[in-house]
């Protein structure tokens, strides 16, 4: 069985955004029957650009469903340019993660909204301009290259998992190796980007980013302990918290905030933030 | 929540009675049973008893009863010391439709240089007798081919391969781990030289295999080491699921008839009742050479590890031929070979019955699974496609 994280299941079996968008402004469609699964995106766009309305319909697995659900919500009030940005690594980050096998249906969602905003905008993403390089699942050098780049994917079987491409006959594995080599070769030769600045937040906005990275990253890795943990306040980027059920009263549990807590918020919302524990 | 088992051709329960006989082989009698006192002598006696038992359920003479671990054992010890007992032969028949016991050992073979014939199904799962008889050469070491398959449950017609097999003096096997306890065997009237069968399959625990080998048969040994099984399978027996798997044998000659009445019953109802309320649902393999406890259903336009994982949400234990429940992304080989369709051959299901299945169990299923099929179809972008090609939308 597979190990799907709960925010998966969530989305599996309370999918958001369910439904084909009626003369929508854009539509995308990415995969097929015979490939097992498929993502037909449609969206709306209000008068300042921005993705009103977004829906899905999928064929396919929990996680390609649930992949195609976290996609709408992420994409929802973005313009088509922050929309662009969103990276399959992105849609499986806000499910907590995914199964490496199973990374080509956040592939898949991206896709489908990159097929979407090129429908909006008049153009066409062409397959007949790149080469096909696993007729089994008809995967073009095109979108293996950007797996491998947005992935930093190293092996064959990697870039299967995150595109398919190889996952049948494995005629085009050779193929597959040489792609590989050429892009890291590429991607060496780069100067590494300077890391991204964290975004200036509102207060509301940190709040909630807050208590996604806990729900997230904290307190699911806490409970498999015995523990817990409530967020009790924010002020600026001062965070109060309190511990919950075998945590409170373990003598290490300062070292537990100061180290796990402050080190995922800071990765995740601001580097500034401090972590402070309220006692019972 | 209840749990509602229907995954019998994964894995049964272990039935009461075989883990009570089991368990002091744990605690009191654990000699050796190749010990020369009378401690070990006492085992000695209690496994030819169980040997005795697995041998009437299969009408075979005890002394041609090889315990081993597993089915997969099994399988790869008929394979591998038929072909090494005959060195100059180099061609292998099986079918497209294997287990990956044999499917994966013959695909392993053919890379090793040996020349594999892989027999193709119909759209029913059924074999070309005239194919097998074209494919048989003076270079064909073994024949090996699956009695009963484990997703759809298609009984091969392995008597009369038989038939065509030894007329050519060839070695003959069958992997009959599906079958065993489903339907009746008996080597005695067999034309077969080899048969596998796996413990976990009838009631037993996992970790025990069998493989019947005639007497005249010629072997040599997979796993080489003490003269245990009369030295055609090193290693010191494994005493209390030998055991155990002579009672299930015992217990599985009792309940074949059960198996094949009221088990099928239940299977034929749950069959009838999905077809009637769940449209564009069709079962895959033939219906009339079916084991009595198999059904694979296939629900087009939705894929099976989403099926799998609503029904599991209920408590419901089924399997499926889908890419995505493997870890392949691929359909399922069997389902792939007889050429179901691909509409359909993503959203396949397996339902397999035991003895302990209910009539109330079959009702919980069929109350719950069109309610699944049809939030799946919903979030399908084909199951709209295809309403409106219909005219239904």
């Amino acid at each position: 069985m597979w190990d799907y994280t709960e925010k998966v299941k969530d989305h599996f079996l309370n999918p958001r955004n369910v439904g084909e968008i009626e003369d929508p402004d854009g539509a995308g469609e990415v995969g097929s029957l015979a490939c097992g699964d498929a993502l037909r995106l449609t969206f709306k766009l209000d008068e300042n650009k921005r993705i009103k309305e977004v829906k899905f319909k999928t064929f396919g697995c929990a996680s390609a469903i649930a992949s195609s659900s976290a996609l709408t919500e992420i994409i929802k009030g973005m313009t088509l340019e922050e929309a662009e940005k969103v990276t399959n690594q992105d849609i499986a980050n806000y499910l907590g993660g995914l199964p490496e096998e199973k990374m080509h249906c956040s592939v898949m969602g991206r896709e489908a909204l990159e097929a979407a905003i090129a429908n909006y905008r008049g153009q066409k993403v062409a397959k007949e301009d790149f080469e096909v390089i696993c007729t089994c699942f008809g995967v073009t050098d095109r979108e293996i290259i950007k797996a491998i780049r947005e992935n930093d994917l190293k092996t064959v079987e990697q870039v299967t998992y995150y595109t398919k491409a190889g996952g049948g006959c494995g005629k085009c594995h050779p193929k597959i190796e040489s792609l590989i080599e050429r892009v890291r070769k590429e991607m060496e030769k780069e100067i590494p980007p300077p890391k991204p600045e964290k975004k200036k937040l509102s207060n509301i906005q940190k709040i909630k980013l807050i208590e996604e990275t806990l729900g997230r990253e904290i307190i699911p890795a806490l409970k498999a302990d015995g523990g817990d943990l409530d967020l009790i306040d924010v002020e600026g980027n001062k965070v109060w918290v309190a511990l919950r059920g075998k945590c409170s009263f373990c003598p290490s549990s300062e070292f537990t905030l100061k180290q796990y807590v402050e080190s995922k918020l800071r990765e995740f919302v601001s580097d500034e933030i401090e972590v402070e524990e309220v006692r019972p | 929540m209840k749990t509602v088992y229907v995954d019998n051709n994964a894995t049964t329960k272990v039935a009461p009675e075989v883990l009570e006989a089991m368990l002091p082989y744990f605690s009191e009698f654990y000699g050796n049973p190749s010990s020369m006192h009378f401690f070990g002598g006492q085992v000695q006696k209690k496994m030819d008893e169980a040997r005795a038992k697995v041998a009437d359920f299969l009408g075979a003479d005890p002394s041609e009863i090889v315990f081993t671990s597993c089915g997969t054992e099994s399988d790869n010890a008929a394979i591998l010391g038929t072909l090494e007992s005959y060195p100059e032969k180099r061609h292998l028949i099986t079918t497209r439709v294997e287990h990956p016991a044999v499917g994966n050992l013959s695909t392993y073979l053919g890379r090793k240089g040996y020349r594999v014939t892989e027999l193709s199904v119909d759209r029913e799962g059924r074999l070309d007798l005239d194919e097998l008889k074209e494919s048989i050469t003076d270079e064909t070491a073994l024949v090996t081919i699956m009695y009963a398959n484990n997703e759809t449950g298609v009984i091969f017609p392995i008597e009369e391969i038989g038939e065509i097999v030894k007329a050519k003096g060839i070695p003959f096997h069958s992997d009959a781990v599906q079958a065993a306890g489903k339907i009746p065997l008996n080597m005695k009237k067999s034309k077969l030289d080899m048969l596998s069968i796996s413990g976990h399959k009838l009631h037993a625990p996992k970790g025990i295999g069998v493989l019947y080998i005639r007497k005249g048969t010629r072997f040599s040994p997979f796993i080489i080491g003490g003269h245990q099984e009369k030295g055609r399978r090193g290693g010191t027996e494994n005493v209390p699921y030998i055991i155990g798997l002579g009672i299930a044998c015992e217990l599985a000659k009792k309940n074949m008839e059960q198996e094949n009445t009221r088990v099928k019953a239940l299977r034929d109802y749950l069959e009838t009742k999905i077809l009637e309320k769940i449209p564009n649902t069709l079962v895959n393999g033939d219906r009339s050479h079916r084991l009595p406890n198999t059904l694979s259903v296939s629900f087009e336009y939705v894929e099976g590890e989403s099926i799998l994982l609503l029904l599991s949400d209920l408590g419901i234990c089924a399997s499926s031929g889908s890419a995505c429940t493997s870890g392949s992304l691929e359909p399922s080989h069997v389902l792939r070979a007889m050429g179901v369709p691909f509409t359909a051959a993503h959203g396949s299901i397996r339902f397999s019955l035991s003895i302990y299945n209910t009539k109330e169990e079959m009702d919980y299923i069929i109350e719950h699974l069109p309610p699944i099929i049809q939030r799946l179809r919903d979030i399908s972008p084909f199951w709209k496609d295809y309403l409106k090609s219909q005219g239904k939308d």
